[in-house]
C-alpha cells in the first residue's frame, strides 16, 4: 500500500517539476506541428520547441552549409507567409547567398542580415534581437558560447517567445549550454535519380541533446517537394562507383 | 504705449539682388524683362537705368530706343516673394512682428523694440547701414500707423520719424497716390485737381464718401490711426533645437541620462505638435573647460518616440566624457520628416511589428554602423555577385521574382578561390580537384552553366559553372574562367551547396 502511495507522490512531484521546467509548453490553440515530420516526435509534446534557443554545431565549411540549409528549412516552416527574421553573424564569416534562400521555402527579403563586429557585439545583438517579440526567429552565427551567455539568451526568449538558432562553427569545445537542443547536420551522398548528375540534397540530421525529449538521428532529403525522410532500407549507398555527369 | 510701425521700401529690390550675384553689372544700366503677350516688358530696373528715363512696365523696344547700350537679363516672377521672405526672416533681429507687402515693402511692428538700439533714429540708421552694406537701396519711415509710414517712406524724406499726433501734418504735402488708393479713385482726384492729400483731408467725410466711395475714408482712417490696419505677420522657421543649461556642472552618467531624457521630452513634444518625426539628431555638450563633445544618432524611420530615441542615445552615453563637468546640453534635430500618427498602425499588426523592428535595427546600427545591416532584393542579373541588391528600407518591395530554376549554392565565398583540377577533356567537369590541400574526387556533376560577363558593366572572361559532388556527398560550385583555346584557363571554387 505504501509503495503505491509513494509512486503516486513521485509522479505528482515529477509533474510539478515538468511544469516548472517547461515554461515553453505550446498553448493548446497552436497548431500541433510545424511540419517537420517524424523528427518532431523527439520534442516534448511531440512539437518542435518554439520560443527557445537551439544550438547547431558544424566543423567544416560543407557541414556549415548543410546546417544553414537545415536552419533555412525550419525558418521556412516557422514563417510561411509573413514575419521577419534576423540573421546575425560575425563579420568575416557570413557567406549565405541570398539568391539561394528562395529554394528553401523562405523569402530572402524577409531576412535581415546583420554583420556585427566582434563576438561580443554579436552576442549583444543576438540578445537584443531575441528580446524583440516582433521577430519570428533569430539566427546567430557565434563560435564560442559560454554557459552564462546561453542562459542569458534563454531568459530573453522566455519573455519574448522568439525562436533562436545559434550556429557554432568550429567551437573549441562542445561545452554544455542552456539551449533546449543540440543538432549536427552532415551531408550524405545523394541518390542516383532517373537522370544522371547530382541529385537532391541529402542530410544526416543528428539531434544530440534535447531537453525533456528523446534524442535521435534521421536521414532526410530536401527537394522542391519539401522535406522527405529516407527510410533505412532506402539508405543504400550507391555501390556503383561510376562518374555520373549530367 | 502706442503702436509704432516702421516701413522699409526696397525701390530696386530685384536688381539689387541681381547686382549682389553679378557685381560686374554695377556701373551699367540694365533691366530685367519678361515675355508678356508677345512683347518683352521691363519688370525691374536699376538706379542707373531709372536716371536715363526708363520705367517699369515699358516695352523693351522703347527702352532700347532711349538707350541702345542697355543690358537686358531675364526676370524671375517668383523672385520678389522669395527675396522678401528671406529679408523678412533676416529682419527678425529688429522686431518679432514682421509682415511682407508685395512686391517690395516690409512692415515692421517696432513697438517696444527701438530702445534696444538707443532710440528710433538710431534704430532706423542701423537698418539703413546694414542693408546698404548688403548692397540694397532702401527707404524707410516710422510712424504710429502703417498708412502714414508707407506714405512718408515712398514720398517723403527717407528715414523720417513721424511722432504721435503729427500724422496730418506729415501727410498734407504728400501726393494723393501716397494713400494706397485704387487707380480709378486717383484718376478722379486728379481730374478734380486734388493732387495732394492736404487738399482733401479736411473735407467732410460724407462728401468724400459720396464722390469717391468708402475706400478713401477707410484709407484715411487707417493713416490717421482711427482704424486699425491688420497685417499678417511672417512665421519664422524655428530650428528644432532645445537647450538645457545645468545649475551645477554635470559629471555623472546619471546626470547625462536625465539631461537627455528631459531634452528628448521637450523635442518630441514639439515634433508631436507639428506632426514631424526625427531622422537625425545631435547632442552637443559644452564642457566647463571649453571643450565641446558631440554625439549623433540616426533612425531608419522618422520617429518621435522618446523611449526609442533615448535607447539610441543610451549606447552613446559611455562615449561622452564629462571631465570637469558639462554646463550646457543642446539637442538639435538636424533632419526631420513628416510623420502622421496613422490610424492603420493601430489596426494592422504587421505595420506595428515593422516599426518595432525598425527601432531594433536603429539600436543595432547605433553599435555596429548602418552599413552592417542588409536586406536583399532580387536584381535582374545572371552574374552571381550582382544577382541581388541592397534594399533601402523595410517596406521596399521586390520589383522582380527570385529565380529558383537555376542551382545556386547556399554558401558563397566572397571572392572565388583558385583550385587545382584534373580535367579529362575540355568542356568537361573535373575528375578531381584540390581545395585547401584536400583532394576531392568528383563522383557526380552537373553543368556547365555558362554565365557571360555583362559587357556594359564589366569586361572580362565568361564563367562555366559546374555543380559537383564528391565521394562524401559534399557539393561544390566550381567554375572555369576562360576557354582552353586561349590557353588561359583557371578553375575556381565559388560556393558550397547543402
Amino acid at each position: 500500500m505504501r509503495k503505491v502511495a509513494d509512486r503516486v507522490m513521485i509522479e505528482q512531484l515529477q509533474q510539478q517539476i515538468e511544469k516548472l521546467q517547461q515554461n515553453h509548453v505550446p498553448p493548446a490553440d497552436q497548431p500541433l506541428s510545424i511540419g517537420l515530420g517524424i523528427m518532431e516526435a523527439a520534442f516534448p509534446g511531440k512539437v518542435f520547441t518554439k520560443g527557445a534557443v537551439h544550438e547547431l554545431i558544424s566543423n567544416t565549411a560543407e557541414e556549415a552549409t548543410c546546417t544553414s540549409g537545415f536552419i533555412s528549412v525550419v525558418l521556412g516552416k516557422l514563417m510561411p507567409n509573413s514575419g521577419y527574421c534576423l540573421w546575425i553573424s560575425t563579420v568575416p564569416r557570413r557567406s549565405v547567398f541570398p539568391s539561394a534562400l528562395k529554394g528553401f521555402g523562405i523569402d530572402p527579403e524577409r531576412i535581415l542580415f546583420v554583420d556585427a563586429g566582434r563576438t561580443k557585439d554579436t552576442l549583444w545583438a543576438v540578445e537584443e534581437a531575441l528580446k524583440c517579440n516582433a521577430l519570428v526567429a533569430v539566427v546567430g552565427e557565434i563560435t564560442e558560447l559560454t554557459f552564462n551567455d546561453s542562459r542569458r539568451l534563454q531568459l530573453a526568449v522566455e519573455k519574448s517567445h522568439v525562436t533562436g538558432f545559434i550556429h557554432r562553427f568550429r567551437p573549441k569545445t562542445e561545452n554544455a549550454v542552456a539551449c533546449v537542443s543540440r543538432w549536427k547536420i552532415k551531408s550524405i551522398v545523394s541518390a542516383a535519380g532517373e537522370t544522371p548528375g547530382v541529385g537532391f540534397s541529402r542530410w544526416h540530421v543528428e539531434l544530440l541533446k534535447v531537453r525533456n525529449g528523446k534524442t535521435g538521428n534521421w536521414q532526410v532529403q530536401w527537394s522542391p517537394k519539401g522535406l522527405e525522410y529516407i527510410l533505412p532500407e532506402q539508405i543504400i549507398i550507391d555501390e556503383i562507383d561510376e562518374r555520373q555527369i549530367g | 504705449m502706442s503702436r509704432r510701425i516702421a516701413v522699409i521700401w526696397f525701390p530696386h529690390l530685384v536688381t539689387d539682388r541681381f547686382l549682389r550675384k553679378q557685381p560686374e553689372l554695377k556701373d551699367i544700366p540694365f533691366v530685367l524683362v519678361v515675355n508678356e503677350r508677345g512683347r518683352r516688358v521691363v519688370k525691374a530696373i536699376n538706379a542707373l537705368a531709372q536716371e536715363k528715363g526708363i520705367r517699369v512696365d515699358m516695352v523693351l523696344a522703347d527702352c532700347k530706343a532711349l538707350l541702345p547700350e542697355l543690358t537686358v537679363c531675364d526676370y524671375d516672377e517668383a523672385e520678389p516673394k522669395k527675396l522678401l521672405t528671406a529679408l523678412a526672416e533676416w529682419c527678425i533681429r529688429y522686431s518679432p512682428f514682421i509682415s511682407i507687402d508685395l512686391p517690395d515693402v516690409l512692415i515692421l511692428d517696432v513697438s517696444g523694440c527701438t530702445h534696444l538700439w538707443g532710440g528710433e533714429q538710431n534704430y532706423l540708421n542701423d537698418i539703413h547701414k546694414k542693408f546698404n552694406a548688403f548692397g540694397y537701396t532702401i527707404r524707410s519711415a516710422m510712424a504710429d500707423t502703417i498708412g502714414t509710414a508707407w506714405a512718408v517712406c515712398h514720398f517723403g524724406n527717407s528715414g523720417s520719424i513721424i511722432e504721435t499726433g503729427k500724422e496730418v501734418k506729415a501727410l498734407t504735402s504728400l501726393p494723393n497716390t501716397a494713400l494706397r488708393l485704387e487707380p480709378s479713385i486717383i484718376d478722379k482726384l486728379d481730374k478734380l485737381g486734388l493732387k495732394t492729400i492736404g487738399s482733401f483731408i479736411t473735407m467732410p467725410s460724407s462728401a468724400l464718401k459720396r464722390r469717391f466711395g468708402q475706400s478713401i475714408l477707410k484709407r484715411l482712417a487707417q493713416a490717421l490711426g482711427e482704424e486699425m490696419e491688420i497685417t499678417e505677420p511672417m512665421q519664422p522657421l524655428i530650428p528644432f533645437q532645445k537647450r538645457l543649461p545645468s545649475l551645477e556642472p554635470i559629471r555623472t552618467a546619471e546626470g547625462i541620462e536625465i539631461a537627455i531624457k528631459t531634452l528628448l521630452q521637450m523635442l518630441c513634444e514639439r515634433l508631436q505638435q507639428e506632426m514631424k518625426g526625427l531622422r537625425k539628431c545631435t547632442l552637443t555638450c559644452y564642457r566647463l573647460d571649453g571643450v565641446v563633445v558631440k554625439t549623433e544618432i540616426g533612425t531608419s524611420k522618422p520617429s518621435r518616440n522618446t523611449l526609442h530615441l533615448y535607447k539610441l542615445f543610451e549606447n552613446k552615453i559611455s562615449q561622452i566624457e564629462p571631465d570637469l563637468g558639462i554646463e550646457l546640453f543642446v539637442m538639435d534635430a538636424l533632419v526631420v520628416e513628416e510623420l502622421h500618427s496613422s490610424q492603420d498602425a493601430l489596426w494592422t499588426v504587421s505595420g506595428k511589428d515593422e516599426s518595432v523592428i525598425a527601432e531594433l535595427l536603429d539600436r543595432l546600427s547605433g553599435k555596429t554602423g548602418v552599413q552592417a545591416i542588409h536586406r536583399y532584393l532580387p536584381a535582374e542579373h545572371y552574374w552571381p555577385e550582382r544577382s541581388f541588391k541592397n534594399a533601402t528600407s523595410l517596406s521596399e518591395k521586390a520589383s522582380t521574382e527570385w529565380r529558383t530554376d537555376l542551382p545556386r549554392p547556399l554558401h558563397i565565398l566572397p571572392v572565388p578561390e583558385l583550385i587545382e583540377v584534373s580535367v579529362p577533356i575540355p568542356d568537361y567537369p573535373p575528375l578531381l580537384f584540390r581545395y585547401k590541400g584536400v583532394i576531392h574526387n568528383v563522383k557526380k556533376a552537373d553543368g556547365p552553366e555558362r554565365i557571360e560577363q555583362e559587357w556594359w558593366l564589366q569586361q572580362g572572361l565568361y564563367r562555366d559553372y559546374y555543380c559537383v559532388e564528391d565521394e562524401h556527398g559534399s557539393r561544390y560550385w566550381l567554375f572555369r574562367s576562360g576557354d582552353y583555346d586561349s590557353g588561359n584557363v583557371k578553375w575556381f571554387i565559388h560556393g558550397f551547396f547543402t
